[in-house]
């Protein structure tokens, strides 16, 4: 393979699979900017994915090509709602958000698998058959070099996602809200004096990641799994986690970790077939997300800070 | 009522409450929660071979519960347990298959190895907290990837290509005859005598050294143990690497009394996870960490019974204890609501 071949063959298959990553490393920003902590992403992505695959399955019939993307709205809900579970525990009940993270992706998974079996009476569930297609870019497909590597075959999804994390630069960095979103997270006392509501910010803050990781796990099985089991998730929620940390809280800078992350994991599993990358074990592709957000923490990458008041619970009037 | 009385009633009433759950969504979904109950009760009492099993499940669950729990007093949370318990599963398989040795001589080595790769791996966080801040919570989790794929990587190697290592050597077994004739041939092992023995050891460097004392300390107010001129950095890596050491032990178990062996795994054995849950209900003491683990370890036991005997998914029992942590973890709801039926019966008299 030249190396051509190999670009146009590795970056289309990273940015496919950072799409998921993307949309739910922005909702962690969400979550995080407001000062909750949220490792129910794992959980929240689950969730996503088996309302989304479910949907698919039951209306493939009814809404033909058009399913996939109502599939999305589906799984949005679904984990719009399990994500106010954690949003009732962290801000409401002052639970350790860590701990009511924990319980959401036990429970996530558990409740999906138990449906799953409940509905299919197997481990996992049938292969959806209406898929999202990869198409090529009209005219934009067409430019050399540049139109082979990002426009042709190539999701619609991925598209989305993107637009989604310029969205959200938009709106956390450009607006009155995402200004509010982003006190809240650093000084919510100072917020509070300041007449905005702390709680309301918050509990919309863990809904919007909860329906972006909802979104985004829908996106990855119906993309790369195509069907529902107990290792269709694996850890991609996990993953997003250590993008929105090694993109500093930043929607864009998730954005490019999850990017890269994409890279690696297409290097991982498509490594094997490119040259110079065969000589690389494989492990150190799979880890090296991992180790690289390891180093990006301790500050090896340009020092990372969460948002000041990350993980505590807001209690009125404590000093 | 006392402090103490609601200390004790918070995880009884997560438990009654997350059976509730549990009952109510089996009833939703077209199931008896009598029959799925009873089916979960033989699971883990039905006969001499599954009370057995139930406490080789068990096991486990103590190390891993006191590995969290040890980490929790002194303010950190290791999350990193099922890492570190993977990283000392294979330590343990490794030196149980690659020499030959005498039993006295090969079985403490192979049990020291899982609890030292334990150790290492609780280090790592344990450092990078210490001399950078790092919030350990990431750390951990990331250090748990990492095990998982670098242990894999590790038992092809050794296993030539396979996917997972020989048997190991009986001199390096912790499997006991003894119990598998009091137990009908379970496979329930001098493990458990061990992971007594370490709730003790957890009680006794807690309670009774000067190490526990500045742990605790530590982990009540990092400031004012400074201030007191204690150590908080050796206090904070020492903590990591000790809870470390547990969760390698628990792998130990795995390794040297149930399968003997190690294979590479696609995904994680969620007895780290459930360690958190165990921590958290025992309060992260150690007694309460062996009340814990025996609930968490016969539920997840038992839970293998229920399909075959009322076609019950045992994911039923998962979301039970996926809703007991969660309203463990929301123990400041509970202890206002039995505090308000307290002022409300005191009101009345």
């Amino acid at each position: 393979m030249s190396f051509l071949e190999v670009l146009y063959f590795i970056v289309p298959s990273a940015i496919f699979y950072a799409a998921p990553l993307i949309l739910v490393a922005i909702g962690g920003v969400f979550s995080e900017r407001s000062g909750v902590v949220n490792i129910g992403l794992e959980g929240l992505m689950v969730i996503g994915a088996f309302t989304g695959i479910l949907f698919n399955l039951f209306f493939a019939d009814t809404f033909g090509g058009a399913t996939p993307w109502l599939a999305l709205v589906a799984a949005m809900v679904a984990a719009l709602l399990l994500s106010l579970l954690h949003a009732v525990a962290s801000i409401s009940f002052r639970a350790d958000q860590v701990v009511s993270g924990v319980a959401i992706n036990l429970l996530a998974i558990a409740l999906s698998l138990y449906l799953v079996k409940k509905i299919f009476g197997k481990g996992q569930t049938d292969f959806i058959t209406e898929r999202f297609a990869r198409y090529n870019v009209p005219v934009l497909s067409d430019i050399p070099f540049i139109g082979d590597l990002f426009f042709k075959s190539i999701y619609n999804t991925s598209f989305f996602a993107i637009a989604v994390a310029v969205v959200a630069w938009f709106v956390i960095y450009k607006t009155p809200f995402g200004l509010r979103l982003r006190a809240v997270g650093e000084h919510p006392m100072a917020a509070d004096t300041m007449g905005i509501n702390v709680t309301r910010m918050r509990y919309i803050a863990v809904m919007i990641s909860g329906a972006l990781a909802g979104i985004g796990g829908a996106i990855y099985a119906q993309t790369i799994t195509n069907d529902f089991g107990h290792a269709t998730i694996n850890g991609q929620g996990f993953m997003a986690l250590a993008a929105m940390i090694f993109g500093k809280w930043h929607p864009l800078g998730a954005m490019g970790a999850a990017l890269f992350f994409g890279l690696a994991q297409s290097l991982s599993i498509a490594g094997s077939s490119i040259p110079i990358i065969q000589e690389i074990p494989n492990v150190f592709l799979l880890i090296l997300p991992y180790v690289l957000t390891i180093f990006a923490l301790a500050g090896f990458i340009g020092k990372a800070n969460s948002p000041k008041a990350n993980g505590k619970p807001y209690i009125k009037g404590e000093r | 009522m006392s402090n103490r009385a609601t200390n004790i009633l918070v995880p009884l009433v997560s438990v009654i409450l997350g059976l509730l759950v549990g009952a109510v969504i089996m009833l939703v979904s077209g199931y008896n929660p009598v029959v799925g109950y009873t089916a979960l009760w033989n699971g883990i009492f039905g006969d001499l071979y599954t009370i057995g099993e139930t406490l080789r499940q068990i096991t486990p669950y103590l190390l891993a519960g006191l590995a969290v729990a040890f980490a929790f007093r002194s303010g950190l949370f290791n999350i990193g347990v099922e890492g570190q318990l993977i990283v000392g599963w294979f330590a343990a398989a490794y030196v149980g298959v690659a020499v030959e040795l005498p039993k006295i001589i090969h079985l403490p080595l192979a049990i020291l190895a899982a609890a030292v790769a334990g150790a290492l791996w609780g280090f790592v966080p344990g450092l990078l907290k210490a001399k950078f801040r790092v919030h350990e919570v990431i750390v951990t989790i990331m250090m748990n990837y990492i095990a998982l794929h670098v242990t894999n990587a590790l038992i092809k190697t050794v296993s030539d290509g396979g996917d997972r290592t020989e048997k190991i050597f009986t001199s390096a077994s912790l499997r006991s005859e003894f119990f598998q004739n009091l137990t009908e041939f379970s496979r329930l092992h001098y493990g458990i005598l061990l992971a007594l023995i370490m709730v003790g050891v957890m009680w006794l460097i807690l309670e009774k050294t000067t190490l526990g004392y500045e742990l605790k300390a530590v982990g009540f107010n990092q400031n004012a143990s400074e201030y007191a001129g204690m150590n908080v950095n050796k206090n904070i890596i020492l903590a990591m690497v000790i809870s470390g050491a547990f969760a390698g032990l628990a792998g130990a178990m795995e390794a040297l009394g149930t399968f003997e062996y190690v294979s590479s795994k696609g995904g994680f054995t969620g007895i780290g996870f459930d360690g958190i849950a165990v921590a958290l209900l025992g309060m992260n003491t150690p007694l309460g960490v062996i009340f814990g683990a025996t609930l968490f370890g016969s539920l997840k036991y038992g839970a293998l019974n229920m399909p075959n005997e009322a076609g019950i998914p045992l994911e039923i029992v998962e979301i039970v204890i996926a809703v007991i942590i969660f309203f463990v973890a929301s123990g400041y709801i509970i202890r206002l609501l039995l505090l308000r039926a307290a002022n409300k019966k005191k009101e009345a008299k």
